[in-house]
Protein backbone atom coordinates (compact mmCIF):
# COMPACT_ATOMS: atom_id res chain seq x y z
CA UNK A 1 0.00 0.00 0.00
CA UNK A 2 2.87 2.18 -0.60
CA UNK A 3 2.11 3.12 -4.16
CA UNK A 4 0.56 6.45 -4.64
CA UNK A 5 -2.96 4.41 -5.74
CA UNK A 6 -2.53 2.47 -2.24
CA UNK A 7 -1.74 5.79 -0.45
CA UNK A 8 -4.60 7.79 -1.89
CA UNK A 9 -6.85 4.68 -1.28
CA UNK A 10 -5.35 4.68 2.75
CA UNK A 11 -6.09 7.86 2.76
CA UNK A 12 -9.43 8.41 1.95
CA UNK A 13 -10.85 5.63 4.13
CA UNK A 14 -8.79 7.89 7.00
CA UNK A 15 -10.39 11.05 6.24
CA UNK A 16 -14.22 9.29 5.79
CA UNK A 17 -14.85 9.44 9.83
CA UNK A 18 -14.04 13.08 9.29
CA UNK A 19 -15.90 13.98 6.95
CA UNK A 20 -19.09 15.68 8.66
CA UNK A 21 -20.56 17.21 5.84
CA UNK A 22 -20.37 14.09 3.44
CA UNK A 23 -18.99 15.48 0.92
CA UNK A 24 -18.12 13.58 -2.23
CA UNK A 25 -14.08 13.11 -2.59
CA UNK A 26 -11.57 13.31 -4.99
CA UNK A 27 -7.95 14.79 -5.76
CA UNK A 28 -9.38 17.99 -5.62
CA UNK A 29 -11.27 18.41 -2.83
CA UNK A 30 -9.95 20.80 -0.28
CA UNK A 31 -9.82 20.55 3.40
CA UNK A 32 -11.01 23.87 4.65
CA UNK A 33 -13.07 24.57 1.60
CA UNK A 34 -15.19 21.54 0.50
CA UNK A 35 -14.84 19.71 3.61
CA UNK A 36 -15.24 23.10 6.53
CA UNK A 37 -12.42 20.58 8.47
CA UNK A 38 -11.68 23.17 11.36
CA UNK A 39 -7.26 23.06 12.03
CA UNK A 40 -7.65 20.84 14.96
CA UNK A 41 -9.36 17.83 13.02
CA UNK A 42 -6.42 18.53 10.14
CA UNK A 43 -4.14 18.26 12.93
CA UNK A 44 -5.50 14.53 14.39
CA UNK A 45 -5.88 13.51 10.59
CA UNK A 46 -2.06 14.23 9.75
CA UNK A 47 -1.33 12.46 13.53
CA UNK A 48 -3.19 9.56 12.03
CA UNK A 49 -1.25 9.69 8.43
CA UNK A 50 1.73 9.95 10.77
CA UNK A 51 0.89 6.78 12.49
CA UNK A 52 -0.18 5.33 9.78
CA UNK A 53 3.02 4.99 7.16
CA UNK A 54 5.34 5.77 10.68
CA UNK A 55 6.53 8.88 8.71
CA UNK A 56 6.93 12.77 10.30
CA UNK A 57 4.55 15.52 8.35
CA UNK A 58 5.48 19.00 10.17
CA UNK A 59 2.84 20.78 10.38
CA UNK A 60 4.76 24.04 8.96
CA UNK A 61 4.05 21.91 5.73
CA UNK A 62 0.16 21.74 5.83
CA UNK A 63 -0.14 25.39 4.52
CA UNK A 64 1.03 23.80 1.19
CA UNK A 65 -1.14 20.78 1.44
CA UNK A 66 -4.71 22.03 0.76
CA UNK A 67 -6.50 19.24 -1.30
CA UNK A 68 -6.50 15.30 -0.95
CA UNK A 69 -3.98 14.91 -3.54
CA UNK A 70 -1.46 17.15 -2.40
CA UNK A 71 -1.93 15.51 0.95
CA UNK A 72 -1.50 11.91 -1.36
CA UNK A 73 1.66 13.24 -3.38
CA UNK A 74 3.07 14.76 0.02
CA UNK A 75 2.39 11.19 1.98
CA UNK A 76 3.73 9.10 -1.27
CA UNK A 77 6.84 11.17 -1.41
CA UNK A 78 8.05 10.99 2.48
CA UNK A 79 7.05 7.38 1.89
CA UNK A 80 9.40 6.63 -1.22
CA UNK A 81 12.07 8.84 1.03
CA UNK A 82 11.88 6.74 4.01
CA UNK A 83 12.68 3.71 1.38
CA UNK B 1 -11.40 47.59 -7.35
CA UNK B 2 -10.61 46.86 -3.51
CA UNK B 3 -11.52 43.66 -1.68
CA UNK B 4 -12.66 43.97 1.52
CA UNK B 5 -9.66 41.91 3.83
CA UNK B 6 -11.98 41.66 6.25
CA UNK B 7 -14.77 39.83 4.20
CA UNK B 8 -13.02 36.46 5.19
CA UNK B 9 -14.82 37.03 8.51
CA UNK B 10 -18.17 37.26 7.27
CA UNK B 11 -19.10 33.87 8.75
CA UNK B 12 -17.73 34.47 12.09
CA UNK B 13 -19.88 37.86 12.10
CA UNK B 14 -22.90 35.98 11.55
CA UNK B 15 -22.48 33.61 13.95
CA UNK B 16 -21.05 36.17 16.88
CA UNK B 17 -24.78 37.71 15.52
CA UNK B 18 -27.07 35.14 15.89
CA UNK B 19 -25.87 34.37 19.61
CA UNK B 20 -26.57 37.67 20.67
CA UNK B 21 -29.90 37.61 18.54
CA UNK B 22 -31.12 34.77 21.20
CA UNK B 23 -30.92 37.56 23.34
CA UNK B 24 -28.47 37.13 25.67
CA UNK B 25 -25.68 39.21 27.16
CA UNK B 26 -22.35 39.28 24.83
CA UNK B 27 -19.70 36.70 26.45
CA UNK B 28 -16.45 38.25 25.06
CA UNK B 29 -17.67 42.05 25.90
CA UNK B 30 -17.99 42.43 29.17
CA UNK B 31 -16.89 45.81 31.14
CA UNK B 32 -16.44 45.89 34.80
CA UNK B 33 -17.14 48.88 35.98
CA UNK B 34 -15.86 48.65 39.25
CA UNK B 35 -13.26 46.38 40.72
CA UNK B 36 -14.51 45.95 44.41
CA UNK B 37 -11.53 43.39 45.21
CA UNK B 38 -9.66 40.37 43.78
CA UNK B 39 -13.29 38.40 43.66
CA UNK B 40 -15.74 40.85 43.22
CA UNK B 41 -16.86 43.89 40.70
CA UNK B 42 -19.74 45.40 40.02
CA UNK B 43 -20.59 45.10 36.23
CA UNK B 44 -23.81 46.20 34.68
CA UNK B 45 -24.85 47.89 37.84
CA UNK B 46 -24.76 44.65 39.35
CA UNK B 47 -22.21 43.39 42.66
CA UNK B 48 -20.30 40.21 40.68
CA UNK B 49 -18.34 37.43 42.34
CA UNK B 50 -15.34 36.99 39.65
CA UNK B 51 -15.27 33.39 39.46
CA UNK B 52 -13.00 33.79 35.86
CA UNK B 53 -9.86 36.30 36.80
CA UNK B 54 -6.73 33.86 37.15
CA UNK B 55 -6.01 35.94 40.39
CA UNK B 56 -5.27 32.69 41.79
CA UNK B 57 -3.16 34.52 44.74
CA UNK B 58 -5.16 37.66 45.25
CA UNK B 59 -2.29 40.08 44.60
CA UNK B 60 -3.49 43.15 42.50
CA UNK B 61 -4.91 45.05 45.70
CA UNK B 62 -2.54 43.19 47.97
CA UNK B 63 -1.53 46.72 50.00
CA UNK B 64 2.46 46.14 49.60
CA UNK B 65 1.96 45.43 46.00
CA UNK B 66 -0.14 48.26 45.17
CA UNK B 67 2.56 50.81 47.34
CA UNK B 68 5.19 49.64 45.47
CA UNK B 69 3.69 50.47 42.37
CA UNK B 70 2.28 53.56 43.61
CA UNK B 71 6.25 54.42 44.79
CA UNK B 72 7.87 53.36 41.32
CA UNK B 73 5.35 55.75 39.09
CA UNK B 74 6.05 58.55 41.37
CA UNK B 75 10.21 58.05 41.27
CA UNK B 76 10.20 56.47 37.84
CA UNK B 77 6.91 58.07 35.64
CA UNK B 78 4.22 56.58 34.09
CA UNK B 79 6.61 54.21 31.09
CA UNK B 80 9.90 53.88 29.72
CA UNK B 81 9.19 55.17 25.98
CA UNK B 82 11.95 52.19 24.99
CA UNK B 83 13.22 48.44 24.18
CA UNK B 84 14.85 46.43 27.08
CA UNK B 85 18.00 46.95 25.31
CA UNK B 86 17.88 50.42 24.43
CA UNK B 87 16.31 53.07 27.17
CA UNK B 88 13.98 50.88 28.53
CA UNK B 89 15.79 49.17 31.07
CA UNK B 90 15.29 50.78 34.99
CA UNK B 91 16.31 49.33 38.26
CA UNK B 92 13.11 48.35 38.81
CA UNK B 93 13.29 46.34 35.97
CA UNK B 94 16.37 44.49 37.74
CA UNK B 95 14.80 44.35 40.62
CA UNK B 96 11.99 42.51 39.38
CA UNK B 97 14.78 39.82 37.18
CA UNK B 98 16.22 39.93 40.85
CA UNK B 99 13.10 38.73 42.07
CA UNK B 100 12.33 35.84 39.55
CA UNK B 101 15.74 34.56 39.94
CA UNK B 102 15.21 34.24 44.14
CA UNK B 103 12.13 32.80 43.58
CA UNK B 104 13.27 30.09 41.22
CA UNK B 105 16.77 29.99 42.33
CA UNK B 106 17.44 29.95 38.51
CA UNK B 107 21.14 32.06 37.43
CA UNK B 108 19.18 33.71 34.75
CA UNK B 109 15.59 35.83 34.12
CA UNK B 110 14.57 38.20 31.01
CA UNK B 111 10.75 40.12 31.84
CA UNK B 112 9.35 40.71 28.72
CA UNK B 113 6.12 43.13 28.19
CA UNK B 114 3.27 40.37 28.40
CA UNK B 115 3.47 36.28 29.20
CA UNK B 116 2.01 35.67 25.41
CA UNK B 117 5.37 37.79 24.16
CA UNK B 118 7.30 35.32 26.42
CA UNK B 119 5.91 32.24 25.34
CA UNK B 120 6.88 33.75 21.70
CA UNK B 121 9.93 35.02 21.84
CA UNK B 122 11.58 31.93 23.35
CA UNK B 123 10.13 29.31 21.18
CA UNK B 124 10.27 31.32 18.35
CA UNK B 125 14.75 32.34 18.69
CA UNK B 126 15.52 28.40 21.00
CA UNK B 127 14.29 26.68 17.80
CA UNK B 128 15.22 27.72 14.05
CA UNK B 129 16.07 26.26 11.08
CA UNK B 130 16.59 22.57 10.86
CA UNK B 131 15.66 22.52 14.55
CA UNK B 132 12.63 20.50 15.58
CA UNK B 133 9.66 21.67 18.08
CA UNK B 134 8.14 19.04 19.63
CA UNK B 135 4.61 20.30 21.26
CA UNK B 136 1.84 18.94 22.78
CA UNK B 137 -1.54 18.98 20.88
CA UNK B 138 -3.50 21.26 23.59
CA UNK B 139 -0.53 23.75 24.23
CA UNK B 140 -1.31 27.50 24.45
CA UNK B 141 -1.87 30.08 21.25
CA UNK B 142 1.26 31.60 22.37
CA UNK B 143 3.02 28.13 21.96
CA UNK B 144 1.61 27.42 18.71
CA UNK B 145 2.31 31.48 17.46
CA UNK B 146 5.83 30.63 18.57
CA UNK B 147 5.99 27.38 16.49
CA UNK B 148 4.92 29.83 13.14
CA UNK B 149 7.22 32.46 13.80
CA UNK B 150 10.50 29.73 13.84
CA UNK B 151 11.36 28.30 10.75
CA UNK B 152 11.85 24.96 12.65
CA UNK B 153 9.59 21.89 11.85
CA UNK B 154 6.62 21.49 13.82
CA UNK B 155 5.39 18.09 15.87
CA UNK B 156 2.47 17.70 17.38
CA UNK B 157 2.08 15.14 19.99
CA UNK B 158 -1.12 13.84 21.55
CA UNK B 159 -2.37 15.99 24.78
CA UNK B 160 -0.63 14.66 27.76
CA UNK B 161 0.52 11.49 26.40
CA UNK B 162 4.46 9.76 26.96
CA UNK B 163 3.88 7.54 24.31
CA UNK B 164 3.10 9.32 22.12
CA UNK B 165 5.73 11.99 22.32
CA UNK B 166 8.05 9.06 22.43
CA UNK B 167 6.83 7.53 19.11
CA UNK B 168 7.38 10.95 17.55
CA UNK B 169 10.62 11.72 19.27
CA UNK B 170 11.66 8.36 17.65
CA UNK B 171 11.39 9.85 13.64
CA UNK B 172 13.32 12.65 14.55
CA UNK B 173 17.16 12.91 13.13
CA UNK B 174 19.26 12.12 16.24
CA UNK B 175 21.34 14.78 15.25
CA UNK B 176 19.02 17.62 14.71
CA UNK B 177 18.85 20.38 18.02
CA UNK B 178 14.97 19.41 19.55
CA UNK B 179 12.93 21.56 21.41
CA UNK B 180 10.11 19.79 23.58
CA UNK B 181 7.39 22.30 24.84
CA UNK B 182 5.12 21.59 27.87
CA UNK B 183 2.87 23.02 30.13
CA UNK B 184 2.88 22.36 34.09
CA UNK B 185 -1.32 22.92 34.06
CA UNK B 186 -3.66 23.29 30.49
CA UNK B 187 -5.72 26.07 31.04
CA UNK B 188 -8.66 24.64 29.30
CA UNK B 189 -9.40 21.75 31.14
CA UNK B 190 -7.22 22.52 34.28
CA UNK B 191 -5.37 19.37 33.55
CA UNK B 192 -1.90 18.97 35.10
CA UNK B 193 0.76 17.36 32.73
CA UNK B 194 2.65 13.78 33.74
CA UNK B 195 6.27 15.72 33.35
CA UNK B 196 8.26 13.03 34.81
CA UNK B 197 7.08 10.75 32.01
CA UNK B 198 7.39 13.45 29.55
CA UNK B 199 10.86 15.10 30.68
CA UNK B 200 12.38 11.41 30.63
CA UNK B 201 11.49 10.95 27.34
CA UNK B 202 12.53 14.14 25.69
CA UNK B 203 15.80 13.77 27.76
CA UNK B 204 16.39 10.29 26.53
CA UNK B 205 16.26 11.82 22.97
CA UNK B 206 18.29 14.67 23.62
CA UNK B 207 16.08 17.28 23.50
CA UNK B 208 15.97 20.58 25.80
CA UNK B 209 12.93 20.94 27.86
CA UNK B 210 10.62 24.33 28.37
CA UNK B 211 8.10 24.03 30.79
CA UNK B 212 5.29 26.75 30.65
CA UNK B 213 3.93 27.54 34.09
CA UNK B 214 1.92 30.39 34.05
CA UNK B 215 -1.34 28.25 35.67
CA UNK B 216 1.25 26.59 38.25
CA UNK B 217 3.07 29.57 39.80
CA UNK B 218 2.70 30.75 43.28
CA UNK B 219 0.72 27.42 44.88
CA UNK B 220 2.26 24.10 43.17
CA UNK B 221 6.02 22.59 44.92
CA UNK B 222 7.36 23.97 48.25
CA UNK B 223 8.18 26.81 46.71
CA UNK B 224 5.45 27.83 44.80
CA UNK B 225 7.73 27.18 41.74
CA UNK B 226 5.15 25.26 39.13
CA UNK B 227 4.26 22.05 38.41
CA UNK B 228 7.86 21.13 37.54
CA UNK B 229 8.51 21.68 41.17
CA UNK B 230 6.25 19.78 42.87
CA UNK B 231 6.55 16.61 40.58
CA UNK B 232 10.35 16.97 40.77
CA UNK B 233 11.92 17.18 37.61
CA UNK B 234 13.72 20.65 38.24
CA UNK B 235 16.83 19.42 37.13
CA UNK B 236 15.91 18.16 33.67
CA UNK B 237 14.20 21.11 32.82
CA UNK B 238 16.40 23.71 30.65
CA UNK B 239 13.47 26.62 30.34
CA UNK B 240 10.75 27.81 32.67
CA UNK B 241 8.39 30.21 31.23
CA UNK B 242 5.87 32.10 33.21
CA UNK B 243 3.56 35.49 33.41
CA UNK B 244 2.79 37.84 35.89
CA UNK B 245 -0.87 38.10 34.79
CA UNK B 246 -2.17 35.44 37.07
CA UNK B 247 -0.39 34.82 40.22
CA UNK B 248 1.49 37.54 40.18
CA UNK B 249 -1.23 40.11 39.76
CA UNK B 250 0.05 42.41 37.08
CA UNK B 251 0.60 42.02 33.66
CA UNK B 252 4.11 40.68 31.97
CA UNK B 253 5.62 37.24 31.33
CA UNK B 254 9.33 35.58 32.05
CA UNK B 255 11.90 32.85 31.03
CA UNK B 256 13.98 31.65 34.06
CA UNK B 257 17.21 29.22 33.32
CA UNK B 258 20.11 28.12 34.54
CA UNK B 259 21.79 27.81 30.33
CA UNK B 260 25.29 29.73 30.69
CA UNK B 261 24.42 31.40 27.25
CA UNK B 262 20.90 32.50 28.36
CA UNK B 263 21.60 36.22 28.53
CA UNK B 264 22.60 36.69 24.65
CA UNK B 265 18.84 35.48 24.22
CA UNK B 266 18.06 39.55 24.80
CA UNK B 267 19.69 40.51 21.85
CA UNK B 268 18.13 37.65 19.53
CA UNK B 269 14.94 37.69 21.04
CA UNK B 270 12.57 39.58 18.86
CA UNK B 271 9.36 40.07 21.22
CA UNK B 272 11.63 40.97 23.44
CA UNK B 273 13.97 43.41 21.83
CA UNK B 274 11.47 45.39 19.45
CA UNK B 275 9.05 46.38 22.04
CA UNK B 276 8.49 48.47 24.75
CA UNK B 277 9.47 47.34 27.88
CA UNK B 278 7.00 47.65 31.00
CA UNK B 279 6.21 50.51 32.92
CA UNK B 280 8.19 50.57 36.49
CA UNK B 281 4.93 50.78 37.95
CA UNK B 282 4.03 47.21 36.66
CA UNK B 283 7.38 45.42 37.70
CA UNK B 284 7.68 47.24 40.69
CA UNK B 285 4.42 45.77 41.66
CA UNK B 286 5.69 42.67 40.46
CA UNK B 287 8.72 42.16 42.25
CA UNK B 288 6.92 42.75 45.55
CA UNK B 289 4.36 40.47 44.40
CA UNK B 290 6.61 37.69 43.76
CA UNK B 291 8.70 38.04 46.60
CA UNK B 292 5.95 37.68 48.58
CA UNK B 293 4.58 34.47 46.85
CA UNK B 294 7.91 32.88 48.01
CA UNK B 295 5.90 32.64 51.91
CA UNK B 296 2.55 32.57 50.95
CA UNK B 297 1.97 29.22 52.53
CA UNK B 298 -1.18 30.49 54.07
CA UNK B 299 -2.80 31.66 51.03
CA UNK B 300 -1.87 28.16 48.54
CA UNK B 301 -3.66 26.44 51.52
CA UNK B 302 -6.59 28.21 51.28
CA UNK B 303 -6.36 28.65 47.57
CA UNK B 304 -6.17 24.53 47.13
CA UNK B 305 -9.45 24.40 50.15
CA UNK B 306 -11.70 26.83 48.28
CA UNK B 307 -10.67 24.78 44.73
CA UNK B 308 -11.94 21.11 46.53
CA UNK B 309 -14.85 23.16 48.03
CA UNK B 310 -16.37 24.28 44.27
CA UNK B 311 -15.00 21.48 42.79
CA UNK B 312 -17.02 19.06 45.07
CA UNK B 313 -20.12 21.06 45.43
CA UNK B 314 -20.64 20.95 41.57
CA UNK B 315 -19.64 17.47 41.43
CA UNK B 316 -22.55 17.05 44.11
CA UNK B 317 -25.07 18.76 42.37
CA UNK B 318 -24.89 16.84 39.09
CA UNK B 319 -22.34 19.05 36.88
CA UNK B 320 -19.99 17.51 34.43
CA UNK B 321 -16.55 18.76 35.17
CA UNK B 322 -13.38 18.41 32.94
CA UNK B 323 -11.33 16.60 35.44
CA UNK B 324 -12.57 14.02 38.10
CA UNK B 325 -10.70 15.74 40.76
CA UNK B 326 -9.54 19.27 41.37
CA UNK B 327 -6.15 19.31 39.43
CA UNK B 328 -5.47 23.07 39.45
CA UNK B 329 -6.84 26.10 40.24
CA UNK B 330 -8.94 25.92 37.23
CA UNK B 331 -12.71 24.27 37.42
CA UNK B 332 -14.06 23.57 34.27
CA UNK B 333 -17.53 22.68 33.85
CA UNK B 334 -18.18 20.63 30.27
CA UNK B 335 -21.18 22.10 28.43
CA UNK B 336 -23.19 20.32 25.65
CA UNK B 337 -23.18 22.60 22.88
CA UNK B 338 -22.40 26.26 22.12
CA UNK B 339 -26.04 27.56 22.68
CA UNK B 340 -26.52 25.65 26.22
CA UNK B 341 -22.88 27.40 26.90
CA UNK B 342 -23.99 30.58 25.94
CA UNK B 343 -27.53 30.78 27.64
CA UNK B 344 -26.30 29.28 30.97
CA UNK B 345 -23.10 31.95 31.00
CA UNK B 346 -25.24 34.51 30.30
CA UNK B 347 -27.89 33.44 33.19
CA UNK B 348 -24.94 33.29 35.66
CA UNK B 349 -23.74 36.79 35.02
CA UNK B 350 -27.59 37.93 35.86
CA UNK B 351 -27.22 35.85 38.51
CA UNK B 352 -23.93 37.69 39.79
CA UNK B 353 -21.70 35.51 38.82
CA UNK B 354 -18.57 35.48 36.05
CA UNK B 355 -16.96 33.00 34.51
CA UNK B 356 -15.48 32.33 31.10
CA UNK B 357 -16.85 30.76 28.47
CA UNK B 358 -15.01 28.67 26.06
CA UNK B 359 -15.08 26.80 23.33
CA UNK B 360 -13.59 25.92 19.91
CA UNK B 361 -10.88 26.37 18.85
CA UNK B 362 -9.15 27.78 21.93
CA UNK B 363 -10.65 24.47 23.50
CA UNK B 364 -9.21 21.33 22.79
CA UNK B 365 -11.54 18.31 20.72
CA UNK B 366 -14.48 20.22 20.18
CA UNK B 367 -15.22 21.07 23.50
CA UNK B 368 -17.68 23.86 25.26
CA UNK B 369 -16.87 25.02 28.86
CA UNK B 370 -17.59 27.42 31.63
CA UNK B 371 -14.53 27.70 33.22
CA UNK B 372 -14.02 28.78 36.71
CA UNK B 373 -10.60 29.90 38.52
CA UNK B 374 -10.27 30.02 42.08
CA UNK B 375 -9.11 32.94 44.47
CA UNK B 376 -7.28 31.94 47.41
CA UNK B 377 -9.58 35.13 48.78
CA UNK B 378 -12.30 33.49 47.27
CA UNK B 379 -14.16 32.95 50.74
CA UNK B 380 -16.55 29.98 51.93
CA UNK B 381 -19.48 32.20 51.31
CA UNK B 382 -18.22 32.51 48.25
CA UNK B 383 -18.17 29.98 46.97
CA UNK B 384 -21.50 28.52 48.32
CA UNK B 385 -22.82 31.01 46.27
CA UNK B 386 -21.68 30.59 43.18
CA UNK B 387 -22.88 26.99 43.74
CA UNK B 388 -26.16 27.71 44.52
CA UNK B 389 -26.23 30.05 41.81
CA UNK B 390 -25.03 27.32 39.29
CA UNK B 391 -27.83 25.13 40.55
CA UNK B 392 -30.44 28.07 40.11
CA UNK B 393 -28.79 28.60 36.77
CA UNK B 394 -28.72 24.88 35.47
CA UNK B 395 -32.95 25.17 36.15
CA UNK B 396 -33.38 27.88 34.53
CA UNK B 397 -31.56 26.79 31.64
CA UNK B 398 -32.87 22.81 31.61
CA UNK B 399 -29.12 21.95 31.72
CA UNK B 400 -28.78 18.11 31.47
CA UNK B 401 -26.86 16.82 34.43
CA UNK B 402 -25.80 13.61 36.10
CA UNK B 403 -27.33 12.01 39.06
CA UNK B 404 -26.82 13.40 41.95
CA UNK B 405 -23.49 11.80 43.33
Amino acid sequence: MTDRAGVYARILELIEPLNARKVALGEHTSFAGDMEMDSLTVMDLVASMEDEWDIMIPLNMLPDLETIGQVADAVHGLVAKKG
Amino acid sequence: MTVDLLAKYDPLIAEHAGLLATGIRDPFGIVMDEVLSPTQAIIKGKATILLGTYNYMGMTFDADVVAAGQAALRDYGAGTTGSRVLNGTYQTHKECEAALKDFYGMAHAMVFSTGYQANLGMVSTLAGKGDFIILDADSHASIYDGCKMSNADIVRFRHNDAADLEKRLKRLPADAGKLVVLEGVYSMLGDVAPLPELVAIAKAHGAMVLVDEAHGMGFFGAHGRGVYEEQGVADDVDFVVGTFSKSVGTVGGFCVSNHPRFEILRLVCRPYTFTASLPPAVVASAATSIRKLMTAHDKRARLWEATRRLHGGLKARGFRLATDTPESAIVSVLMPDQETTALMWSTLIDLGVYVNMSRPPATPAGVFLLRCSICALHSDEQIDTVLGRFEQAAQLCNLARNQAA
